[in-house]
């Protein structure tokens, strides 16, 4: 019996440095990324807000043009080096077809995001210009390109930070949208 | 003659030493009501600048807590209270955003782990001491 409170504090001990260990290991891996934040509007309405066209490319964008079919908002801008990694692969969306890609342009000189657009091409329906990064703050967002998809309903679903690069389009946003009827 | 400069350089330092922190907040960003202001300080050393994730939004340089600190005073000046101006950036960036985490169901485990670690060390402490003394003076 005593032998057995002695070991109690070792016991204690390997549980704490298990713990820690297994943290660490774990923020190392791909499936658990500690960096990046979860986003408060999982499943809850996209929130208020109303931003002016990018005149000559694209009509605006606002809180009621969400809904009604599976879309994704993606905030991006030209002075991005990340999104013009991802430019191709949003280029490439809308061949197949079903679901809505808006862009919201965050505090972008406007001539500039014609410029970019009109060089890459514009994968988007429509564009809400952000100049002053208001809308982007309403929507959580704290960098860009962050991504969010929207179900039918207008309920934000998932939010992506960083560049949606060929392997998330496959590993979660593809199937996301499949289940969603995009 | 020594004796002043000693004072001057004395006087130099212990306003260097008083001088409150200024934070990265910028001249134009500073409202004219001082209460406000200090309001406004003391909640930007309270939200988390996202970009940089270890600094307050009153110490980084980044846009965004440049825009958030904007925000804050914003809704100072239309007259909302410290507790909704925390609870409005809460909304859109959730408990992340807050230096301290707040005291609820999901951080029980958080706050009081310390406590009942700290309980738990006490009480084993009392049991040795109390067995060890039981020990050392036998009934005579």
């Amino acid at each position: 019996m005593r032998q057995i409170v002695f070991l109690v504090p070792l016991a204690l001990f390997l549980l704490l440095a298990g713990t820690i260990g297994w943290f660490m290991v774990e923020s190392e891996s791909e499936e658990r990324d500690t960096q990046t934040l979860p986003s408060v509007l999982i499943d809850r309405p996209v929130p208020d807000f109303d931003l002016p066209p990018l005149a000559g490319i694209a009509p605006g964008l606002a809180r009621a043009d969400l809904g009604g079919k599976p879309a994704l908002v993606n905030f991006f801008a030209s002075w991005c080096l990340p999104c013009q990694a991802e430019h191709p692969v949003l280029m490439g969306l809308p061949a197949e077809g079903g679901v809505a890609i808006y862009g919201v342009n965050y505090k972008d000189p406007e001539a500039d995001a014609r410029g970019w657009l009109g060089k890459l091409g514009n994968p988007y329906e429509r564009i809400g210009v952000d100049a002053d990064g208001r809308a982007a703050i309403e929507w959580g967002v704290y960098g860009v390109p962050e991504t969010f998809v929207i179900d039918a309903e207008g309920m934000v679903r998932y939010r992506h930070v960083g560049p949606i690069l060929e392997r998330d389009l496959e590993r979660t946003i593809r199937p996301l949208l499949a289940e969603l009827g995009g | 003659m020594r004796a002043l400069a000693a004072i001057l350089g004395f006087a130099a330092l212990a306003l260097l030493v008083l001088a409150a922190p200024a934070g990265a907040v910028q001249p134009d960003e500073v409202l004219a009501d001082p209460a406000l202001e200090a309001r406004a300080r003391s909640i930007g050393q309270e939200l988390r600048c996202l970009v940089c994730q270890n600094q307050s939004i009153d110490e980084s340089d980044a846009p965004l807590a440049r825009d958030l600190r904007i925000l804050v005073r914003e809704r100072l000046t239309a007259g909302d209270t410290d507790a909704e101006i925390l609870a409005f950036v809460t909304a859109r960036y959730g408990d992340f955003v807050l230096l301290e985490p707040p005291f609820k169901p999901k951080t029980w485990l958080l706050w009081l782990a310390p406590a009942a670690i700290l309980l738990l060390g006490a009480f084993g402490v009392l049991t040795m001491a109390r067995r060890r003394g039981a020990r050392a003076n036998p009934i005579r």
